[in-house]
């Protein structure tokens, strides 16, 4: 796969921005017409990401790259790519758009300006998976916030202004940590082997840097300070537990559709950034910070399990139960090596993770989103016996629930499996801890399905309606890659795989360097 | 097979209720039919019959996960087991389930149950066998809140599935411990390795090992202390209690244990732990039984009790003995299930005190539900007589255990023969009820002479004098067959003490010499302890779940009020030292804003507070990051 001479890439970032501006010579009352552009423009980023998964070859390093120079003075580039950390989330990413766009037929108020937000929005989030410089991952980075803010702060609940200022402003702050690191780290650039500044955003020289140990890379105390600058960006993205307080409430403002892509797609922003650039780049400082990472996962974990529990809106508890399943990310991500050996189970498991939490909690909130479009209500005691009335949506939400709870033969359990596997390696006791959240989780879903499904029927709800068509088939592929996933876990592991061997080796490289130096 | 049934029937047969049943049937059939091929296999060699097939299911770097088939004496056993009695289930549920709307359901779910359960028992490694433990697990859960308009039912259902995950915590903390003590989770290889050179591992972590995985069975098995799920799944159709809460599913717990003998041999003390939570187990039980007056629920108990027969048994490094009471407990368990569940069908009750009578108009499920009880009070020359004398022989040395087995036949035999009186014999207690009751249709009662029969014929198939006996099929990794000798005293023993037990019983509710009522007031605190169950819910509820709720509700107000509240306070701190600053900044700052052009754009009708906000953040990026420049530049 040396030269794709396609440009892929680009075009599964740029495609909707064409769609964008069809949009915008559309009238606002054509309904029809928005929806099907909407969906088109959206479409065909999804059949571009199966082409690129077809194309993808695992042992391959960075492929589809695209190398231009943008700011020749500032030795800025254009530079995409994508290796078997990306691909599976540009994957999720398009497959969520889509789904999402078609989620929202429901949108009737000023619907133009919110497809054309939501195209926007998916030009930001493919930019950020693909993005290889990081001037242009910020760039990307940032111009995500823009539409997120409007879609929430517009279209939301009661209290969008609130959540929509709170969620941007938060993003705001981990944002100029970002900066901050990125301005240290084109500081002290050098070339990786003659060790002359050269002044470079480029993430493959950056990470190239580490191997050599030059650079900045000689000063440890340096290397820790911007480790925790990107951390903070990330972890207010993830949400890492203690920052997570935005997330309940822009899930619970924010309309179904949006609410998906929050928890299927930006959630993992944090945890890709972290994978993508804090661990190549800053081994040393990954190496040093890693068990405060397990811990601020298990904090995760448990805690965000036992909020959920004590939830009285569906939402929330969906919403706090991915600060909890976010958790076992940060738990795996923290053992990349084994008594000094390559060793994957654990990151691989947050990879599994990311997937496997942007499918089921993707389906959640939509599940979610048909019933209160229906009952206006997302109140739990609020319903009861509801399988009477609408069986197969009770059999699909009980789908999900059980594969967010992690039963075997569904994607999540394997994560969870390989999270502990990973995390027993290193950290006996915390993931020892960890592994009750298994039973956490199974308490708070099993007593939602309970008060919401089972039970006396309420009368209440008689003229309820059963999920229809439409909501069918925007949670049936998410269903399908669950079971996949769950049956036969190597369609994803054989596209990480290597990727992460080579993230493995490198970190184990990059710590032995700066340690060899330090003496 | 009957996964595809499972499939077929959720996703096209909702609608016919008759084609569900044809063709769950039919799966569970074929199950039977290859099992039985497998069984005449290993007829034909039983010591050496083994099959151990897997492949990389999962590869991570190093890491590799296999899965596969195991295949040898102890799997057969239990795949005659499974699929002849959940065979005898499908069928008797045809009959039992009749007129019921979600028959479907019901049939998707027991073919999703049998699925798992010969997976479970077919798996070669302890990650399989988890992973169809688990689906088993939620399978049953399904079964017993099958009727969820019931408060009652949906509560068991989520009551089995947590309290079976807390067992299950410890299983995963087994298996992490397996995987980094032997490098694999498959049988062969740790069993292996443990065979081989025991003293290779720190008999410390092999202890551990063993008392973790046993955690998983203490769940799945109802065992003490996480016995309480049990008598409520009761709640479920009465044939899922006897497929799943008697017969199989429970069973799990003791098969696994049976499978990871060899850890429990290298590790002795792991072993008296096995044996002791059984014994407990079994007494305790046995006690509550006693005084229970709802027909499924004293079958119930007498199944925790069971169990823990075997599972002490297997502590005690007795694998015949443990693995060959399940099986005959397993045909007399299932008949006593379904002849209850025929009793009920009849009568529309559960409680004994208003039966009474019934031998009369219920000639074949009177008679098979004596014989099971005969069987299970251990009786010659019933099946259960055969195994019941194993289970005390290998307590032969442990004097403590020893009695504690003779007391628990006593029990076993009384509460049953209770039952059997004030059920069966007497006078009817509530003449309407009497009145409409019938005998249940053909297709309940065959299934229920089938299994009467193996009650009575199974257990010959372990009598110690044949030389193919079951101990030398059952055989297990590499220690050789442990194999009890006949004890002429202790069977002697055991059948005094089985018929004392059925004699006191009849005094009691058929002769009334004994005044049980005067008995319950005298002892009413003993009484009141043990129709309580020890109160263990009630324990439980205090010192678990309320904790756990209250902590939950305070962990989400502290995630409100104080890092929420911490969070608001920092913004609303931002403004007002925006606002402070606000002439000042005006001067500095604007000309440095022009250049972000574009957070500016569209603005305009955001609240004019955050605006300041935000510019005041950009001018605190740039300024930060000049500090920064400058910080590289002078290092």
């Amino acid at each position: 796969m040396e030269s794709f001479s396609f440009p892929i890439l680009t075009l599964m970032i740029f495609i909707p921005i064409i769609g964008m501006l069809i949009l915008a010579f559309l009238k606002q009352s054509q309904l029809l017409a928005i929806r099907t552009v909407s969906t088109v423009f959206s479409g065909i980023p999804l059949v571009l990401a199966v082409i690129l998964l077809a194309n993808y070859d695992p042992g391959g390093g960075f492929q589809f790259v695209e190398k231009v120079s943008w700011i020749p003075a500032l030795n800025i580039h254009y530079f995409l790519g994508a290796d078997g950390i990306s691909v599976p989330m540009l994957m999720l990413t398009a497959l969520l758009s889509f789904i999402s766009i078609i989620a929202s037929f429901g949108i009737t108020h000023r619907a133009k300006e919110y497809f054309v937000f939501f195209l926007l929005l998916e030009v930001g989030m493919m930019g950020v998976f693909a993005a290889l410089d990081f001037f242009l991952f910020y760039v990307f980075w940032e111009i995500m916030l823009v539409p997120m803010y409007f879609l929430i702060g517009i279209w939301g609940g009661p209290r969008k202004i609130y959540a929509a200022i709170k969620f941007f402003l938060y993003t705001l702050f981990g944002s100029i940590f970002m900066l901050v690191g990125i301005l240290i780290l084109y500081f002290s650039s050098v070339d990786p082997s003659t060790g002359a500044h050269i002044y470079t955003l480029d993430l493959t020289i950056l990470a190239q840097m580490a191997q050599n140990g030059n650079g900045l890379f000689l000063r440890e105390g340096l290397q820790l300070l911007v480790w925790m600058f990107f951390f903070i960006a990330f972890a207010i993205k993830v949400p890492v537990w203690p920052f997570h307080t935005w997330l309940p409430d822009a899930h619970v403002e924010a309309p179904t559709a949006v609410s998906v892509i929050l928890a299927g797609v930006l959630l993992k922003m944090g945890i890709y950034g972290l994978l993508r650039i804090s661990f190549p780049i800053l081994p040393y400082g990954t190496d040093y910070f890693s068990t405060f990472l397990a811990v601020l996962g298990v904090i995760g974990i448990i805690y965000g399990a036992l909020v959920s529990m004590a939830q009285k809106d569906l939402k929330k508890l969906v919403a706090y139960s991915s600060v909890s399943h976010m958790g076992y990310c940060l738990l795996g991500m923290s053992v990349f090596s084994h008594f000094g050996q390559e060793f994957i189970v654990g990151i691989s498991g947050a990879m599994f993770q990311m997937i496997s939490h942007g499918l089921i909690t993707g389906a959640l909130f939509l599940l979610v989103g048909v019933i209160y479009d229906r009952a206006h209500t997302r109140e739990i005691a609020a319903f009861g016996g509801l399988w009477t009335k609408v069986p197969v949506y009770g059999s699909l939400m009980t789908f999900f629930c059980m594969a967010s709870l992690g039963l075997p033969g569904l994607s999540g359990f394997i994560s969870e499996f390989l999270v502990f596997v990973g995390g027993f390696a290193k950290y006996k006791v915390l993931t020892g801890i960890a592994v009750l959240g298994v039973v956490l989780t199974a308490g708070y879903f099993l007593r939602m399905i309970q008060k919401v499904f089972l039970g006396q029927f309420n009368i209440k709800w008689s003229d309820l309606t059963e999920i229809n068509f439409r909501e069918i088939f925007t949670v049936t592929p998410l269903a399908i890659l669950t079971l996949l996933i769950g049956i036969y876990p190597k369609v994803l592991s054989y596209m990480i795989d290597d990727t992460l061997g080579d993230l493995s080796n490198s970190i184990i490289n990059g710590v032995n360097i700066v340690k060899g130096i330090l003496g | 097979m009957p996964i595809v049934a499972f499939a077929v029937i959720v996703l096209f047969t909702r609608f016919s209720e008759k084609l569900s049943k044809t063709i769950s049937i039919f799966a569970i059939a074929y199950g039977f039919v290859y099992s039985t091929i497998t069984l005449f296999q290993t007829l034909g060699n039983p010591a050496g019959f083994v099959i151990d097939k897997g492949f990389d299911w999962l590869v991570l770097g190093s890491f590799t996960l296999q899965i596969g088939m195991y295949v040898d004496g102890l799997t057969v056993v239990m795949l005659m087991v499974v699929t002849i009695v959940a065979l005898l289930v499908h069928i008797y549920s045809i009959g039992y389930m009749k007129g019921d709307p979600r028959t479907s359901r019901y049939f998707a779910f027991l073919s999703l149950f049998s699925f798992s359960m010969l997976g479970l028992v077919l798996a070669n490694n302890f990650f399989l066998i988890f992973c169809f433990w688990e689906l088993v697990g939620v399978s049953s859960y399904f079964l017993i809140g099958f009727w969820y308009e019931k408060k009652s039912a949906s509560d068991a259902g989520k009551k089995a599935f947590i309290t079976n995950r807390i067992g299950d915590y410890g299983f995963i903390i087994g298996l992490l411990l397996t995987f980094f003590t032997f490098g694999s989770l498959a049988y062969s290889d740790i069993f292996g390795a443990v065979h081989h050179d025991p003293s290779h591992f720190s008999a410390g972590t092999l202890a551990a090992i063993g008392i973790f995985l046993f955690c998983g069975a203490v769940g799945k098995s109802a065992q003490y202390p996480l016995h309480v799920w049990l008598p409520d799944a009761m709640e479920g159709p009465t044939p899922v209690s006897a497929l799943i809460h008697a017969a199989t599913m429970v069973a799990a717990g003791v098969y696994m244990v049976a499978r990871a003998l060899a850890i429990y041999h290298a590790a002795p003390e792991a072993g008296m732990v096995v044996a002791w939570v059984g014994g407990i187990t079994s007494l305790m039980a046995a006690t509550i039984g006693l005084v229970q007056k709802d027909i499924k629920r004293v079958l119930a108990y007498s199944t925790v009790s069971q169990l823990g027969y075997m599972m002490m048994a297997l502590g005690l490094g007795s694998f015949a003995a443990g693995t060959f009471h399940l099986m005959t407990h397993a045909f007399f368990k299932a008949c006593l299930f379904l002849g209850a569940g025929s009793v009920i069908h009849a009568v529309h009750a559960q409680d004994i005190f208003r039966m009474g009578g019934l031998s009369r108009k219920m000639k074949a499920t009177s008679t098979t539900f004596i014989i099971a009880s005969l069987s299970i009070s251990g009786i010659f020359p019933l099946s259960g007589f055969w195994s019941k004398d194993e289970i005390i022989a290998s307590a032969e040395g442990y004097l403590p255990l020893l009695i504690l087995a003779i007391g628990v036949a006593f029990m076993t035999a009384f509460y049953m023969f209770r039952l059997v009186f004030l059920t069966f014999f007497g006078e009817p207690r509530d003449k309407d009820a009497f009145e409409h009751a019938h005998e249940s249709p053909k297709v309940m009662t065959w299934p229920l002479i089938v299994l009467a029969f193996l009650s009575i014929f199974a257990g010959w198939v372990g009598i110690p004098w044949l030389p193919k006996g079951f101990s030398s099929f059952a055989i297990d990794f590499g220690h050789g067959v442990h194999h009890a000798e006949f004890n002429f005293l202790l069977a002697g023993i055991s059948t005094v003490v089985a018929l004392s037990g059925i004699f006191l019983a009849y005094m009691i509710y058929i002769r009334k010499a004994i005044d049980h009522v005067a008995i319950g007031q005298k002892f009413s605190l003993a009484y009141k302890f043990l129709f309580n169950k020890w109160y263990w819910d009630e324990i439980y509820d205090a010192i678990v779940i309320r904790p756990i709720l209250w902590f939950a509700e305070f962990l989400a107000k502290f995630d409100k009020y104080v890092i929420d509240g911490l969070v608001n306070f920092m913004g609303k701190f931002t403004l007002v030292l925006s606002w402070l600053h606000n002439l000042f900044d005006k001067y500095v700052i604007d000309g440095a804003v022009n250049g972000t052009g574009y957070t500016v754009k569209g603005i305009g009708w955001i609240i004019s507070r955050a605006q300041t906000g935000r510019l005041y953040n950009y001018a605190f990026i740039i300024v930060l990051g000049v500090v920064v420049i400058l910080i590289v530049k002078l290092f």
